[in-house]
This record gives structure tokens, sequence and C-alpha cells, in this order.
């Protein structure tokens, strides 16, 4: 039993915490946000040339071989930057549904593109009216000759923007909300027939609304096998889950870091207000959340390269804990700030923006404690 | 002990819906919307001119001043009927804050000179208490004011600064002296933006709007005459004005109102087929907030029914603030989990048409601007420190 990184995994850490503490101070962020396109293409080339896009991928296509553990390791000092650059939605969200669903075919040809930094991808699942649940789709793919014709719509697609390469769902067969006859496709972007509206989040993050009228797919653009995209979407969310839980537990120490720090530092009544018992019990709580959070994330990591059979229910407690410790965390990041943790000017807030939208990414605390709540008490 | 309204009462509510339904109208609802600052703010005027031609501008004004001289069932109607009809508050500061300083505080020129101005919102208003250096210890301000013959002169900074863009006057609390008690030295004085020396640099918040600034003061020479009652004594002049902002601050009418619309949202959301207003543990978040509301509604009855009699508001105002900033707080909170991923759109980014859904952008802005709800007007930490002293006398 231990619970050490191995010497790859701490090179790994101490590699993405440098690049974030070197090369993506508060200001260079800002500046990056402010872009065009809300991340910087240099960048990414950096991370392919670190060799960060190649972790969970498989080493004959080129890939790091990694496991949810060097993902984590990746995502936690990510989010101490607050990186804009899209990590999660080409390299854990698209490679993640190439190498869990992908034909063989499609891995040689996409994945060697992603690890080189070639191709940003993007995962199109949401609709208006879908809210957390996956299987609510509208958007159909209609079997023509030789191939599918795709129409619908998708909203807050992550880095529907910037990417080359959609992945979207859409339906083959069965009722809007049914699970099964939901089929994953690959479209090139840029296919005709897809039309982008582009906008910001809170966050930073650039997204789009992806409109699809007609567009002609041919039949290997199928991702997995047909109807049977939801198990895949589904295996996908657990893992994405666990990797914005991690992301979430490295904003959470960043953002207890900073105010134990300031309450250090600012005075009032004569004395710094971290010397009130008050405020000190209260970053004990934060301190504590942070804590509690951390372990419920390697447990659930532990679970799943164990593939054990807890997995799934430490995915759902891990996003609720993510969900209440976060909201506690930030608030409290705010309170004690006291007005500058009202400013856009402070970095205290954005980190707070983050928290909320990871949040309600792929379900929100009482999402996932309903479902928590189904497998450990149904009758 | 009776909390049913007489017939009079019943009378006067439906008096103040008609006159909501007819003057709030479309047009001006409108302005009010409107990202153009200029325009923003002739709304606002306009509004509050026509409740002023109403005689309802000041409703917790004494009569001989220009107010309505409504009892506290009265004001309550009015409040209610305002949030409900989600009509805006009048901008505080004129006519909530420095104006009751005034007709209790100060002399016969000043009442005759800035009173009626801030009645007919002919002058706006901003707050200059906070500085940077001093936010929840307030009494330890620094901006300094030093006496130059009939004039005071004016040098420090103040921050957090409502409106101060849009502001004619500041009423601002300055050091007089340093001797003694650090509240002793402080002094109330009314300083017109004009006045050359005063700068105003815009603060972004987290909202990713512009209402909030600093003002500097370089030498600004302000006259005697406008120093509220006695210098040094301003602390106390102050104090007044603090627990009358935390008697309005609890925001209950308006609490009532968004929690309202929180239930119509959510149950026009469907998550897997089903309202999410159905949900159970939806409404179990949803209660929880409502429970804490509903006891809130009736704190408030009673310490105005204490006010009405003669009781001062005091450490029990506090207790209004902390709690309805709470709720404030846990109901913006409740909208933003309601907009799911819409929470996270940035106004001016789409249009409600392009977005398909009205109220992300809302909750997101008063979801992160309402976290300086328990920060101002007196930190929720320094409110539990005055009942801690006043109430349990600890």
């Amino acid at each position: 039993m231990n619970f050490d990184f191995t010497e790859e995994q701490v090179m790994l850490r101490d590699s993405v915490a440098r690049f974030v503490q070197d090369d993506y101070d508060f200001d260079t962020r800002r500046r990056i946000a402010g872009s065009d396109e809300a991340m910087s293409r240099d960048n990414w080339r950096i991370f392919a040339e670190l060799g960060w896009l190649s972790i969970p991928f498989a080493e004959e296509h080129g890939g790091f071989g990694g496991n949810a553990v060097d993902t984590m390791v990746v995502m936690e000092q990510l989010g101490k930057g607050l990186v804009l650059e899209p990590y999660f939605a080409t390299v854990v969200l698209f490679g993640g549904l190439l190498q869990r669903g992908g034909s063989a075919a499609q891995l040689e040809h996409y994945l060697p593109q992603i690890i080189g930094g070639e191709c940003l991808g993007a995962f199109a699942y949401l609709e208006r009216q879908s809210r957390y649940e996956l299987a609510d789709v509208k958007t159909t793919a209609t079997r023509m000759d030789g191939g599918y014709r795709l129409d619908g719509e998708k909203v807050v697609v992550f880095n529907g923007a910037s990417a080359d390469q959609l992945i979207v769902s859409a339906r083959t067969s069965g009722a809007q909300s049914d699970e099964g006859g939901i089929s994953l496709f690959l479209v090139p972007a840029d296919a005709p027939g897809v039309e982008r509206l582009d906008y910001r989040l809170m966050d930073g993050q650039r997204v789009a609304n992806i409109v699809f009228s007609g567009v002609e797919l041919a039949a290997d653009a199928l991702v997995g096998e047909l109807d049977k995209g939801y198990e895949l979407m589904q295996a996908l969310v657990l893992e994405a889950n666990v990797a914005l839980a991690a992301e979430a537990v490295g904003i959470m120490e960043l953002l207890n870091a900073k105010t134990v720090e300031y309450t250090k530092t600012r005075k009032q009544f004569g004395v710094a207000i971290g010397s009130f018992q008050a405020l000190q019990h209260r970053m004990v709580d934060t301190f504590m959340a942070y804590e509690q959070t951390k372990s419920l994330l390697y447990r659930a990591v532990c679970a799943m390269t164990d593939d054990n059979e807890d997995a799934v229910t430490a995915i759902h407690a891990l996003k609720v804990m993510v969900d209440r410790a976060g909201k506690l965390v930030f608030g409290e990041a705010i309170q004690m700030h006291g007005g500058m943790g009202l400013t856009d000017e402070l970095d205290i807030g954005h980190y707070a923006k983050r928290l909320m939208m990871i949040n309600t990414t792929f379900g929100n605390g009482d999402y996932h404690q309903e479902k928590f709540n189904a497998l450990r008490y149904q009758q | 002990m009776d909390t049913s309204f007489a017939p009079e009462d019943l009378a006067f509510r439906d008096e103040v819906r008609a006159f909501f339904a007819e003057a709030y109208d479309a047009e001006l609802q409108g302005r009010l919307a409107s990202k153009d600052p200029k325009v923003f703010k002739q709304a606002v005027i306009d509004w509050q001119k026509r409740l002023h031609e109403k005689g309802w501008v000041a409703p917790n004004w004494p009569v001989e001043y220009g107010g309505t001289g409504w009892d506290a069932t009265k004001q309550f109607i009015f409040e209610s009927e305002r949030a409900a009809a989600g009509v805006r508050d009048v901008v505080p500061f004129g006519l909530k804050m420095v104006g009751p300083v005034i007709y209790h505080f100060g002399n016969q020129q000043q009442k005759e000179r800035f009173l009626p101005a801030i009645l007919a919102s002919d002058e706006w208003w901003c707050q200059g208490y906070s500085e940077p250096g001093s936010g929840s210890d307030l009494a330890s301000l620094k901006t300094k004011a030093v006496r130059d013959g009939d004039d005071y002169v004016v040098t420090g900074a103040k921050i957090w600064t409502t409106y101060a863009q849009h502001a004619d006057w500041i009423f601002c609390l300055v050091r007089t002296s340093s001797e003694g008690k650090k509240q002793e030295g402080i002094s109330f004085l009314l300083i017109d933006m004009k006045s050359p020396g005063i700068k105003v640099n815009p603060i972004v918040s987290i909202d990713n709007h512009h209402s909030l600034n600093e003002v500097e003061f370089n030498d600004v020479r302000v006259p005697v005459a406008n120093l509220i009652g006695e210098q040094d004594k301003g602390w106390t002049y102050a104090k007044a004005l603090l627990a009358h902002e935390r008697t309005t601050i609890a925001g209950v009418a308006d609490s009532k109102r968004h929690l309202a619309m929180i239930r119509d949202y959510a149950a026009s959301e469907v998550n897997g087929g089903k309202a999410l207003l159905a949900d159970p543990l939806f409404q179990t978040r949803m209660s929880d907030i409502e429970i804490e509301l509903m006891a809130l509604e009736f704190t408030e009855l009673r310490v105005l029914a204490s006010v009405a009699v003669g009781g001062a508001p005091g450490a029990e105002s506090s207790m209004l603030k902390i709690k309805g900033t709470e709720v404030q707080q846990a109901l913006q909170a409740l909208e933003m989990e309601v907009a799911a991923y819409f929470q996270g759109v940035l106004p001016n980014e789409l249009t409600p048409e392009q977005l398909g859904h009205g109220f992300g952008s809302k909750a997101r802005q008063s979801f992160m601007y309402g976290r300086a709800a328990t920060i101002y007007g007196g930190s929720n930490e320094v409110q539990k420190n005055i009942i801690a002293k006043a109430v349990l006398g600890l």
C-alpha cells in the first residue's frame, strides 16, 4: 500500500508545474484569454514537445501508455495555472473517445496527429434541452447511400470553435431519450453543412454552438458500434469527471494557499486578519475539505486503475464532493479577500469561475448524488 | 398579535400595485436594461422622478422633509409590491443614506440646499467610506481633512465606490484628528465630485461590469459649510446610517420574487424527462432556502414593528443583514444550478435567441456580483461581532 507517484509521474508533474510557474503567470493567462482563439497555439506545440498530449494513448500509436493516475497528475497542475489550452477537450474527451471506440484506421490516422499537436478535437454531446442526460439526443444521423446524413444542433461545445475534428453524438434509432440508438461520428469541422457560432464562457474558454445541416458522412465516420454510442460516452464521462476533479483539486489547493497567505498580510484592527480565530477555523474547514476531496480523488483513481467495481460509486461520490468542497473553498476565498476578491483584476474570482464550470460539466453535485443514491440505496 | 391587513391597507396595496403597473412601463424598462451607461443613468433618474411626482420616492422620510410619513405596515406593503412587480429599487446613496443623515444631523442651510435635489433625483450621490486599507475596520480610515481658512483640504483615497462615475456628490468619512480613540477623530463631509483634485478610477468586478471605483482626493478643497454636524463627531452619524442601511439590506421582498422566478425556471427545465422542480433533491435545496426566507420575513417584520414604536434598529439589524444576504446568495447559487451549462455564458456574447436560453448570463451576473453582499455594508463577520457583543454580552 502506498500513495507515491512513480518516478515518471513525478517528472511529469514537475514538468507541468514548471511550465505553469515559469510560462503561465496570471498576466500571461489573461492575455491568452483575451486573444482571438482564447488559447495559444505556441503553447500547444510546447505541450506536444513535452509529451503531454501523448499521456493516455497506447504506445503502439506513439503514446505514453499512461493511466488515470498520469492524467490526474497533469490535470491537477493545469488547474493551478487555469490553463486555457484545450487539453481536456482534445486529449481527454476527443482522444479518449477514439481510444475507447475508434477503429484501427481511425486510431492510426488521428492519434499520431493529436500527439503531435496537429489535430485539435472536440466532443459535441450537449443539446439545448439535454442538461446532464447524455441519452437525450435529438440530433439525427440518417442512413443514406454509403453513409449517413447528420442534422441537428449541439451547444456549449468545449473547444468547438478551434477544433479541426469533432465527435458528435447522434440518434440513429430509438426515441429522444433512449440509451440505445445513439451513435458517435467523426465530423471534420470544415465539412459542408457545419456552421459554428463561437463565444466565451466565464472561465475564459471559447466554446461553440454548432449546427449540422445535411452534413454528409462516409460509413467509416462511425466511432464504435452503431447504436451503441451511449455505453462509450458513459465510460468516457466517468474518466472525464475524474480528470475534472483533479483539476478542481489543484485549484482548491491554490485558492486555500492564496487565502491563508492573504490573511497573514492583510491587517485590520491593528493585526493580521489571519490571527482571528473565527477566520482560522474556517480556513481549517477549507483545508480539510480540500484534503477530503483529494482522498476521494485518489480512491476513485485507484478503483479505476484496479478496474474495481466500486469505481463508478467512487466517481459519483467524488463529483458530489468536488461540488460541495469547491463551493466552500471559493466562497471563503472570495469572502476573506473582501472587496479585492470581487475584482476582475485579482485571480481569485477566475479560479472560482473555473470551479463553477467544472461543477456543471457532466453533471453537478445533485445529479451525481442522485446517481450515488440509486446505486447504494435503491431497494 | 395580528399581522392581517386592515381594509385601508388593502386599498393602499391596490393603489401601489396599479401605480407600478402603469408607471414602470416597457419603454422605461427597455432603457433601464441598456448597456449604454448614459442611457441607463437617465432611465434611473426618469424612474425616480416619476416616483417623486407621485410623492413616493422617499417612503422612509418624515413628511416635513418630503417623505410619505407611512407607518411600518404601509412601508412593508410598498416594498413588497415593488419587488413583486420586478421594479428596481431607488439608488440608495442619496435617498436612503445621506438624505436621512442630512435631515437628522445637518443644519437648516444644508437641508434646504441638498434635500430637494435628492428627492427630485437632480443630484446623484455616492458613498465614500471604505479605503484600500480600511474595510471591516472602517474606523481606521486615513483620508485626511485639514482645516485651512473656510475650507478643509482633503487628501486620500476611497474604494468600492459604487456609481462614482455617475455621481455629482460624494459623502465621505474623513480623519480630522488623530487624537484619542480612532472613532473620535472622524468627520462627515459632503464633497462636490466636480472639485479639482478628484480622480475616479474604474474597477471591473468579477461579473465583468463596471460599477465600482476608486476615488482619489489630491488636495481637494471642501467648504467648511459642507461639514455635517460637529467636527470629529462623524462616526456617530455614520453609525446611525449603517444601522439604517442594514435594515434594508435584508432584501426579503426581492428574495421572494427571485425565489418565485427560480421556481418557474426550474419547472421549465427538464432533466431525463422530468421537470427539475419535480426532483426531490432539488425540492429540498429550494425549500431549505424558502423556509429560511419565510422566517426572515417575520424577523424583519418584528424589527420594523419595534422601530415603529420607537426602538432604534440596533444589533437586530445585523441579523437581518447576515440572514438576508445568506438567503440572497443561496438563491443566486441555486439559479446557477438551474442554468447548468448556460451559467457560464457571458453577457454580450450571444443574444438570448442565439443562446436559446434566457437565464444563463443573468444568473451568472447576479451570482458573481452577489458575492459582494456578505462583504459590503459591514462584512458579515463584523455583524457577528456586533451581535456577540451587543446582544449576547460576550
